[in-house]
């Protein structure tokens, strides 16, 4: 099937009205590679990291094409091919891929030596003196797009086991904190356990989790990705869990594909498909489990009215889109404001704000220029990647960017304190 | 492709506005039609009238091919390259000219996406009711090239009904004008008719002015579930006779309401054999009393149960539904040949029982679908083009069923165009000297042969 249904919602296709461009046109060149029509060329390689992977196409495509597959099918053969091979991005992808994401005390400490370089005064003396020319291209490019670093990550914020207050509990869930939301957003974390315990369930959060892989697999390194996926699976004893919670939209999405990454190996296919039952977006766990609407009196003066930017990976990837509207719809004192495209890529796409600068820029400032359209003070969403690509972009307009659970979880906390 | 017409073509245009490489040529190697393909020589993106004319003044001097193309949704090959041709891709030249909401027109380029011409309109309360089930991604050109229906064609007609006016650039380079905003015009012979549904074969559209009507002020949307086709089809047949004209009558089949569900997940009855979308708009009075009527005829013609959508948004999404029938029928097997066949409406019963006695004669897969208030049916085959012997079934499957639908006085294209997939079947639908008169007329106007050669006849 060619039917074409999907190019209106392919970003890089609106951007160029070529083909090539385009899932179906990407589609045909895999298929062409696949009947020894094509090699695996630089042009091709070249295309599939234009692709952002935003999955806009898996919700638009009625014959329920697999392009999550395709696509990651597709980079673990270019990068098998060399075909893009440089030292430059051979050297980023090590440290990346090989050192960084695969092992969490690494990643710790590389995250506690980049906030000892963003809170010292080393940041503004680097940029000042012009130093940063210095450095690779790669890595000036992304200087500027790093997270912030929070003062305490996730572990120091959340015990192993915390139980509701009150109360016997409901369900007893796991807390994935994943690697950037962990170091960059772990008030977030925070945040989610919060809402977590305030319905009834006992939350285990691990200490030191492995990173998901969902890098690995959309940069073609799908061994890796199935290292980390048994790591992650090792963690935990499944029958004791009712659900395994992710609040990243990025990580969530691949999260619960362990099954299929995991369908060939005989230890860990079952435990997967276990597992793949039991991921849950804590959006979509919450709607599940029927969560408490916060009482009227805890209305939030400040942000008087919201609205909501989908994650790719959660909307198309997990096709959850109603469930974080109606956290938002709930909130007592706030008024919940449709973004138009709501659904349409902001740009930042895993790395693709490193990978391909320029089309990523243009995707925030359409973005940017939606949020800014509704004139609401805030906007939710729920994705470390998209977060940091927003906020950049809306540096200077006062709007607030921040994620349906947090604002659920200051609402309960404003009943607590009574201050409504 | 020759390196001096290349050169050639990259001065008309520019340079970055033509493709070569494989990789950028591969992707317009096909359109929506299953199982074909050829790869053209490049790809070149025109933006206005005279770039095209350029185009075609560089093609005609060396006899290479032109095929145009809007978005390659065409379900026919029309825009299936000829080897090693040009392709003409539209899709850039996509600005909305003008809205005259005095004269109820809108004046367009042809890349124009067809709901972005609808969207248009509605900004000024109006109306353009053409909607093909592709109207988020085909052209307007492309509409116009073939003559597309859509899912309100019962009421308002297909896209023939709305064209006042066009731009085109003919096969020696010259960019006539044809139309205008009046109502009436009877100087000189209609030529916009002849390009209408002319698949690319006369010459290239790259501007056209619409009719547009006011906005309709109520709408209702009506699912009727039956046990047999059958009884869907008599129903429509005795709406028809009853004189009701609603805006759309839909049918889907139990193999494409499954698919359709299993894609959409709105609720569709899974169980039932037949459902009959239906829907009436207008006047709200009128709308109320003609939802009543069909309702009731479609329970005295052996409907299960009606139910009518709660409200806007149900309505919208039952109708958005109804236009993925085709692309999601390709979740039960990967090669859809589907059939375009119209009759007259009281031969509809007959029609429909014959396809199934058909597909159940050759064991062919089959999922069934259509504007059945046009009488024009989508009987889809469900296979795998890898698979000689059911291919080859499937072909004489389709050779019976259009030889009855000629039988019948019906058509073997209600709205895809001939193109390349139905060649083989219009010599019988015409006889000399009609189709000889059709091969004078692309011989006149283009004499060198080089606008979509082979497509709809030799
Ligand atoms: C899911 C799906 C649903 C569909 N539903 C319907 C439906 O309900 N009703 C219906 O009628 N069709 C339907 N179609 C078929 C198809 O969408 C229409 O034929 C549509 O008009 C094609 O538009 P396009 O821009 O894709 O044209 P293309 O496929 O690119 O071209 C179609 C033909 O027109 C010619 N052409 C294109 N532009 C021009 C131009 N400017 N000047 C001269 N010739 C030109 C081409 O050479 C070719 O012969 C459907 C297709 C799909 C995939
Ligand atoms: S990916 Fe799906 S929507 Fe896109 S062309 Fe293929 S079948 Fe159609």
């Amino acid at each position: 099937m060619h039917c074409g249904m999907c190019l209106p919602t392919c970003p890089t296709y609106a951007e160029t009205k070529n083909e090539k461009n385009s899932p179906r046109g990407r589609i045909s060149l895999m298929r062409a590679i696949a009947d020894g029509e094509l090699d695996v060329s630089r042009a091709f390689a070249d295309e599939m990291y234009y692709c952002l992977g935003c999955l806009a196409c898996e919700t638009a495509c009625p014959a329920g094409v697999d392009y999550t597959g395709l696509f990651e099918a597709s980079r673990a053969e270019i990068e098998a091919a060399e075909v893009l091979a440089s030292p430059g991005r051979s050297f980023w992808r090590r440290v990346t891929l090989d050192f960084l994401f695969l092992h969490p005390r690494l990643f710790h400490f590389a995250a506690r030596l980049l906030r000892f370089y963003q809170r010292t005064g080393l940041r503004k003396c680097v940029r000042g003196s012009g130093l940063l020319m210095l450095a690779p291209k790669r890595l000036r490019a992304l200087e500027p797009l790093a997270p912030e670093i929070s003062r305490r990550f996730s572990q120091q914020l959340i015990a192993p086991v915390e139980r509701p207050r009150s109360g016997k509990p409901r369900f007893c869930v796991a807390m994935l904190t994943g690697c950037v939301q962990d170091v960059a957003f772990a008030r977030l974390n925070r945040d989610t356990v919060e809402v977590l315990l305030a319905n009834g369930c006992e939350v285990m959060t691990p200490r030191l989790q492995p990173c998901c892989g969902s890098l690995h697999a959309h940069n073609g390194e799908l061994d890796q990705a199935r290292v980390l996926a048994r790591r992650n699976i090792d963690l935990y004893h499944l029958d004791s869990l009712d659900a395994i919670i992710s609040n990243a939209g990025g990580c969530g999405s691949h999260l619960r594909k362990y099954g299929h990454l995991l369908k060939d190996d005989p230890d860990y296919a079952q435990k997967a498909k276990q597992w793949d039952d039991k991921l849950r977006d804590i959006h979509e766990w919450l709607a599940e489990i029927g969560f408490r609407k916060p009482s009227q009196d805890s209305a939030v003066p400040e942000t008087n009215s919201v609205t909501y930017h989908e994650s790719c990976h959660l909307c198309h990837g997990q096709k959850i889109s109603r469930e974080p509207r109606m956290i938002l719809e709930s909130l007592p004192g706030v008024d919940f404001v449709e973004l138009p495209e709501s659904n349409w890529c902001c740009g930042s796409a895993g790395i693709y704000n490193i990978t391909q600068p320029e089309q990523s820029a243009k995707l925030q400032e359409r973005k940017i220029r939606h949020i800014r359209g509704t004139r609401a003070s805030a906007v939710a969403m729920a994705n470390p990647g998209c977060h940091i690509q927003i906020e950049h972009g809306l540096a200077e307009t006062g709007i607030v960017v921040t994620s349906p659970v947090s604002l659920l979880a200051e609402a309960y906390r404003r009943e607590c304190r009574g201050d409504g | 492709m020759q390196a001096d017409i290349l050169q050639e073509l990259e001065q008309a245009l520019a340079p970055d506005r033509i493709l070569t490489q494989k990789e950028d040529l591969l992707p317009y190697s096909f359109d929506g039609t299953a199982a074909m393909k050829s790869m053209p020589g490049c790809v070149v993106f025109p933006e206005s009238a005279g770039e095209i004319s350029a185009c075609l003044k560089i093609a005609g001097a060396r006899k290479i091919p032109v095929v145009t193309r809007g978005s390659g949704t065409g379900l026919s090959g029309g825009s299936v390259p000829v080897e090693d041709c040009i392709v003409l891709c539209l899709v850039r030249m996509d600005q909305i000219e003008e809205v005259d909401p005095r004269n109820l027109t809108l004046l367009a380029q042809t890349g124009v996406i067809t709901k972005a011409i609808d969207d248009a309109a509605a900004e000024h309360g109006l109306f353009y009711p053409p909607d093909p089930g592709s109207m988020k991604i085909s052209t307007i050109g492309g509409n116009v090239a073939e003559n597309s229906g859509g899912l309100r064609g019962l009421k308002y007609g297909v896209t023939r009904d709305y064209v006042m006016g066009m731009e085109v650039v003919l096969a020696d380079g010259e960019i006539a004008w044809f139309g205008n905003k009046c109502v009436k015009d009877v100087a000189g012979y209609s030529m916009r008719d002849l390009f209408i549904g002319s698949e690319g074969t006369l010459g290239i559209i790259t501007k056209v002015l619409l009719k547009l009507l006011p906005r309709p002020q109520a709408r209702r949307t009506m699912l009727a579930t039956y046990d047999s086709m059958e009884d869907a089809a008599r129903t429509v047949s005795a709406i028809i006779a009853a004189q009701i004209i609603p805006c759309s009558l839909e049918f889907l089949d139990q193999v494409t309401i499954r698919c359709v569900e299993d894609y959409a997940k709105i609720g569709l009855p899974t169980e039932v054999a037949a459902l009959l979308l239906m829907e009436t708009d207008g006047h709200p009075h009128v709308v109320a009393e003609e939802a009543l009527q069909m309702a009731e005829i479609a329970g005295e013609h052996g409907a299960v149960d009606v139910h009518t959508a709660r409200d806007e948004a149900e309505a919208t999404r039952l109708a958005s539904a109804r236009r993925t029938a085709f692309s999601a029928l390709a979740r039960v097997k990967p090669t859809t040949i589907l059939e375009d066949v119209t009759v007259p409406r009281d031969k509809l019963t007959e029609m429909v029982h014959f396809i199934n006695e058909v597909a159940g004669r050759y064991s062919l897969h089959i999922g069934t679908f259509g504007h059945m208030g046009d009488g024009n049916l989508h009987p889809t085959f469900l296979t795998d083009e890898r698979d000689r012997d059911e291919m080859e079934k499937v072909e004489k499957a389709l050779d019976e069923i259009v030889a009855r639908t000629i039988e019948v006085g019906g058509t073997i294209t209600g709205e895809h165009g001939v193109g390349l997939a139905k060649k083989k079947y219009l010599a019988h639908q015409f006889s000399d000297p009609s189709l000889a008169l059709l091969k004078k007329l692309k011989q006149t106007l283009d004499p060198a042969n080089i606008l979509n050669p082979g497509k709809i006849f030799d």
